[in-house]
């Protein structure tokens, strides 16, 4: 039977790939940030996940304007990134597991949860950065992965209700998957950020601190914010954090923190990592 | 017709990027979207009126595309990850766009972040539990 060995959270910025192509780990700017990934990368070795889920949004590589699908699953053998139009690296392509998905895809729709089928799916900086920070310095990427994106870029978006829900509703279709697996859910994006307008710039440490307790002790609290409420706090692009809800969703109700870690300003934004595992 | 308020409205400095916007910026941001193709960014790099009279874009809009008005084009419904693969033809990036969006320089938004992020040392240690 599969298995759920944990989740993670991490942001997804793409000036982290940029920092990573440019080997900047140790820079001033940099090394408080990627100091937090030093555990995550040691528990990874530890439990040895075989995939990886990855929520993310796409911010216009695979979907356009013109079909947005609010939660999308990727049922492909090998997902590849692109030319995302500003310059940043193309990484290479992560091999997917399509039995599995179609498995997940199945039982999610038999839970109510209408996910939108891709066969054929363009995976940006939002899935490539996070697996970048997990695993980029092996040869080969040591995990299959699975892009589940979330619409967070055009409102009307799910709810964090919504989000937290489909978590629950991945860990039962998940955990019926009958062959053997182990199984990390990556969480991205956030945390507090705002990337337009005259209040373009605001971080919101408080917020983020108080944000990244709740999702390990009372996942529930962040469902009762509405979208407006959070882009309030935490800024437009802020919302991104509903995505963490989906990792942690897919957990026991109790879990045990491994690690956590904050950091503000990264680029634009506050940078929130957690580890967390069941608790039964 | 009537677009719905939003409970999002009152936000000062914000324009979320909803069924209005994006209604509104279709075309721009139709455009934007093709310069994920190295060909058509050669394409517009050499004449960026013409692309945008290709994709049909108002003269209001195109105004703003070739000035790199952030802010107007976020009002014309540019969502701003889209206004990206436009801001490197003017060699901006997001940081950039968010300081012209605000009228200050980059070095002053960055300012703006991290006075944002003051106290943040004290701040985990008062939540307790965070290891880095």
């Amino acid at each position: 039977m599969a298995k759920i060995v944990g989740g993670i959270t991490t942001s997804h910025i793409p000036s982290i790939g940029n920092a990573m192509a440019n080997n900047l780990q140790q820079d001033d700017y940099w090394k408080p940030l990627f100091d937090g990934y030093g555990p995550v990368k040691e528990w990874l070795e530890e439990v040895k996940p075989d995939i990886a889920i990855i929520i993310y949004n796409d911010h216009g590589l695979n979907f356009f304007l013109d079909t947005v699908p609010t939660f999308a699953l990727g049922c492909a053998r090998e997902y590849f990134n692109d030319d995302e139009g500003w310059g940043i690296p193309t990484l290479k392509s992560v091999e997917g597991d399509e039995e599995f998905s179609w498995h997940v895809v199945q039982k999610l729709i038999e839970s109510e949860f209408d996910m939108t089928i891709c066969q054929e799916m363009k995976v940006d900086h939002g899935f490539m950065v996070p697996m970048n920070l997990m695993w980029g310095d092996k040869d080969t990427w040591p995990v299959k992965g699975i892009p589940l994106a979330v619409n967070t870029v055009q409102h009307p978006l799910p709810s964090a209700l919504r989000c937290y829900k489909l978590g629950k509703a991945l860990k039962t279709a998940i955990e019926s998957y009958p062959e053997d697996a182990k199984v990390v859910i990556i969480g991205t994006g956030g945390l507090s950020h705002q990337l337009q307008g005259e209040r373009a710039g605001i971080i919101n440490p408080d917020f983020d601190i108080e944000t990244m307790d709740k999702i390990v002790n009372d996942p529930e609290w962040l469902t009762r914010f509405s979208n407006a409420e959070i882009m309030e706090h935490a800024g437009t692009e802020g919302i991104e954090v509903i995505m963490w809800l989906v990792m942690r969703g897919a957990l026991t109700d109790k879990v045990k923190l491994i690690h956590k870690h904050y950091h503000a300003p990264v680029s634009n934004t506050g940078a929130g990592i957690l580890v967390v595992e069941n608790d039964e | 017709m009537v677009w719905n308020k939003q409970e999002y409205d009152h936000i000062p400095g914000t324009y979320v990027f909803d069924g209005r916007k994006s209604s509104m910026g279709y075309r721009l941001n139709k455009m934007c979207m093709s310069f994920n193709n190295k060909e058509n960014r050669e394409v517009f790099a050499n004449d960026m009126e013409a692309y945008c009279r290709k994709y049909e874009l108002s003269e209001e809009t195109t105004k703003a595309v070739l000035t790199g008005d952030w802010l107007q084009l976020l009002r014309l419904g540019g969502n701003i990850y889209y206004l990206a693969k436009v801001a490197i033809f003017h060699g901006q990036s997001v940081q950039d766009a968010c300081a012209i969006m605000q009228n200050i320089t980059t070095d002053q938004f960055k300012q703006k972040l991290l006075d944002n992020s003051a106290g943040i040392a004290e701040k985990k240690n008062k939540a307790g539990g965070f290891y880095g």
